[in-house]
């Protein structure tokens, strides 16, 4: 029991003090050794924090579409083999609208959606902003309760009256701390009265700041505004997420029904599925991570080898050292344990440092992006365990080849 | 009579260089039992270097046979041939061979680490200071070999030899970097230690310090042509006296 002990306990103890005595001696070049690491360790933590943290925001914008939401896009317009992108064609109308608010079951809320911008001016300030013509339902569709005021009404739509709600960043824009509720603002030289403020919702999928808006009845934006005859979205929201896949296929069937797309064409819509949204931006970012991660290992790898490098110089100068500890009796195992003790110590303080350094970088990077790096626990240790073994790996060289020295060579060695 | 600590029997090295065979040791077959103090003498290349590492377990014979304390060397593996080091010799080197950045008695206490089973912490620091007061140093126990002079250096190699209290003390050239003073003190302590019962084997070139040994080996060619007793052994305590007269008599002839 006590030579096991000894052995097991007793001696590595030792042996790691002599190794610890041995790199504060040649303080400098134990830190510049373990730099690599540090930088290595570090930038992977950064990074994969990085990672989960745009995930995280991403996945934030999604869910803050609202719960369970189809958005139905016109399609893309062809002309002459050009493609213009998704939403350029003027392939949904209100009629489309209303028949699939009629007859598609399972719809808890929709909105149709049209927009544009314009230079809203009031009480002497101006700022051009989005305007978004919507439902009175838009706002149960996206989660997106009204903070003061109140949302107006279906009577407003099929009046198309001037009425608006205000995004709290126009709201602080226009009004700065005075209380927008009643005032008047104006756009393309048509007074409207704001009935309400919308509550602060933050950056969109895309980047835009979906605070910075007026939001008024679709009527009103169609007929006093663009003119226009056709919706640029339906936001539909489905009563549970089941049955979201059912209803996804009835909209589509009625919308192609409805255009008389031939069996042989695409749709000339699209319907994005919030899952299917976060299912696709949840793959992206896994594969952003994964290679940022990557390339913070190569770092790490480099640090490694320098630690390999070091730990060869280090041997080669401390052969003598090494002869006179097999002198007096040191086996190859005990020379072996401390230089591998050495190089392990080296990268468990790159791995430490580079750990606290990581969450550095990571908060400091959140300070400065729009979104907060996510430091987590599993990142942590695998950085932790993957300097241990890089230490393991990198050091066995060096301490096998010290292990191994001829003890008159060593001893003989100047 | 009992059986003698080293046991050389036809023992032969031969380095193999290229197509050339170095015989740096040819056939030396040689007793030397408990209690002696042998000096082996030769100029250099003659293989007394050799055997000195052979003696020393760090270098194995390629012919004839090695028995150390009764045990053949020969049959033995690395690992064994360590543990043998540690415990049963102590070397005393001619250029000290101490860990220069580490205290005089952490380098005493170095072989204390490697023995085992390990000893308590505070016995080994205890046995490194008595080793250190043996050899005359207690008062230097925190300073660093750079710190010393050397024949404080070798006082502090002596101690390490000493203290897993060994069958055999081996010392190699120990006065060849020590000024005649220093080299006279060095070897009052190992006849001190000699006549406290331990074994001392040494390699010397010179005559003047091989004669403080008890027995006079010496070679030539790698083959031993005379083992003798010494005659008219040296005793450190009156060289030292006669080397003070000697001063003095450099002083007094010298004007004033």
């Amino acid at each position: 029991m006590i030579p096991l002990l000894q052995a097991l306990v007793l001696r590595p103890l030792l042996t790691a003090m002599i190794a610890l005595r041995a790199l504060r001696r040649n303080a400098l070049r134990s830190i510049l050794t373990a730099l690599g690491i540090i930088i290595g360790v570090a930038s992977v933590v950064a990074m994969v924090a990085v990672g989960n943290g745009a995930r995280d925001k991403i996945q934030g914008e999604v869910a803050a579409l609202g719960q369970n939401i189809l958005l139905v896009f016109p399609g893309s317009k062809r002309s002459a083999g050009v493609n213009a992108g998704m939403g350029t064609a003027a392939s949904i109308t209100l009629q489309d609208t209303e028949a699939v608010r009629r007859e598609v079951r399972d719809i808890a809320g929709l909105s149709p959606e049209v927009w544009t911008s314009a230079q809203a001016i009031a009480s002497g300030r101006n700022w051009s902003t989005t305007i978004s013509g919507v439902d009175p339902e838009y706002i149960s569709v996206r989660d997106w309760p009204v903070a003061r005021g109140a949302m107006f009404t279906e009577r407003d739509v099929r009046s198309a009256a001037k009425v608006a709600v205000i995004g709290s960043k126009t709201a602080n824009e226009l009004f700065g701390a005075i209380n927008p509720i009643g005032q008047t603002v104006r756009i393309n030289n048509i007074p409207f009265i704001i009935t309400g403020q919308l509550s602060s919702k933050g950056a969109g999928l895309g980047g835009d700041n979906q605070d910075d808006r007026l939001v008024l009845p679709y009527t009103t934006v169609m007929k006093r505004l663009t003119g226009e005859k056709t919706v640029k979205l339906l936001n539909i929201k489905i009563t549970s997420a089941d049955r979201m896949e059912t209803a996804q296929a009835q909209i589509r069937a009625l919308l192609r029904q409805r255009h008389r797309t031939p069996a042989a064409d695409p749709d000339d819509f699209n319907i994005l599925n919030q899952k299917e949204i976060a299912e696709k931006v949840a793959s992206i970012t896994g594969i952003i991570t994964l290679m940022l991660g990557a390339i913070a290992s190569m770092s790490l790898l480099v640090g490694g080898i320098g630690i390999m490098n070091i730990m060869l110089v280090s041997v080669t100068e401390r052969t003598r050292e090494i002869g006179i500890r097999m002198a007096v009796g040191a086996q190859g195992s005990a020379i072996l344990l401390q230089f591998l003790i050495e190089a392990v110590t080296l990268s468990l303080l790159g791995g430490t440092l580079g750990v606290l350094g990581g969450m550095g970088t990571a908060h400091a990077i959140g300070k400065v992006a729009n979104f907060q790096p996510v430091v987590t626990a599993d990142s942590v240790i695998l950085a932790f365990s993957v300097s241990c073994a890089i230490g393991i790996f990198f050091g066995f060289y060096p301490a096998r080849k010290a292990s191994q020295l001829d003890p008159i060579d060593a001893l003989r060695y100047e | 009579m009992s059986s003698p600590i080293i046991q050389l029997d036809r023992t032969a090295r031969v380095y193999r260089t290229g197509d050339v065979d170095v015989h740096a040791v040819r056939s030396v077959s040689l007793n030397i039992q408990r209690g002696e103090f042998v000096a082996i003498m030769g100029s250099s290349g003659s293989g007394k270097s050799t055997l000195m590492n052979i003696l020393g377990c760090l270098d194995r014979a390629t012919a004839g046979a090695y028995h150390l304390d009764g045990v053949n060397i020969s049959s033995l593996t690395r690992r064994q041939l360590a543990t043998l080091r540690n415990r049963k010799l102590g070397f005393v080197f001619q250029n000290f061979n101490l860990l220069s950045r580490t205290t005089a008695l952490e380098n005493v206490e170095l072989p204390m680490f490697y023995r085992k089973p390990l000893m308590a912490l505070r016995s080994q620091r205890q046995r490194a200071m008595q080793a250190l007061e043996r050899v005359g140093l207690a008062d230097r126990l925190h300073h660093r070999p750079n710190q010393l002079s050397g024949g404080q250096q070798q006082r502090i190699a002596i101690a390490r030899a000493l203290v897993n209290e060994p069958e055999l003390v081996l010392a190699d050239e120990p006065t060849g970097n020590l000024d005649t003073r220093t080299s006279i003190d060095i070897m009052g302590l190992f006849q001190e230690l000699n006549d406290s019962g331990i074994t001392i084997v040494m390699v010397t070139h010179e005559l003047d310090i091989a004669s403080y040994c008890k027995r006079m080996v010496i070679m030539r060619d790698g083959n031993v042509i005379s083992d003798t007793p010494t005659t008219h052994r040296r005793m450190a305590d009156e060289e030292r006296a006669r080397l003070n007269e000697a001063e003095r008599d450099a002083s007094l002839d010298s004007p004033p």
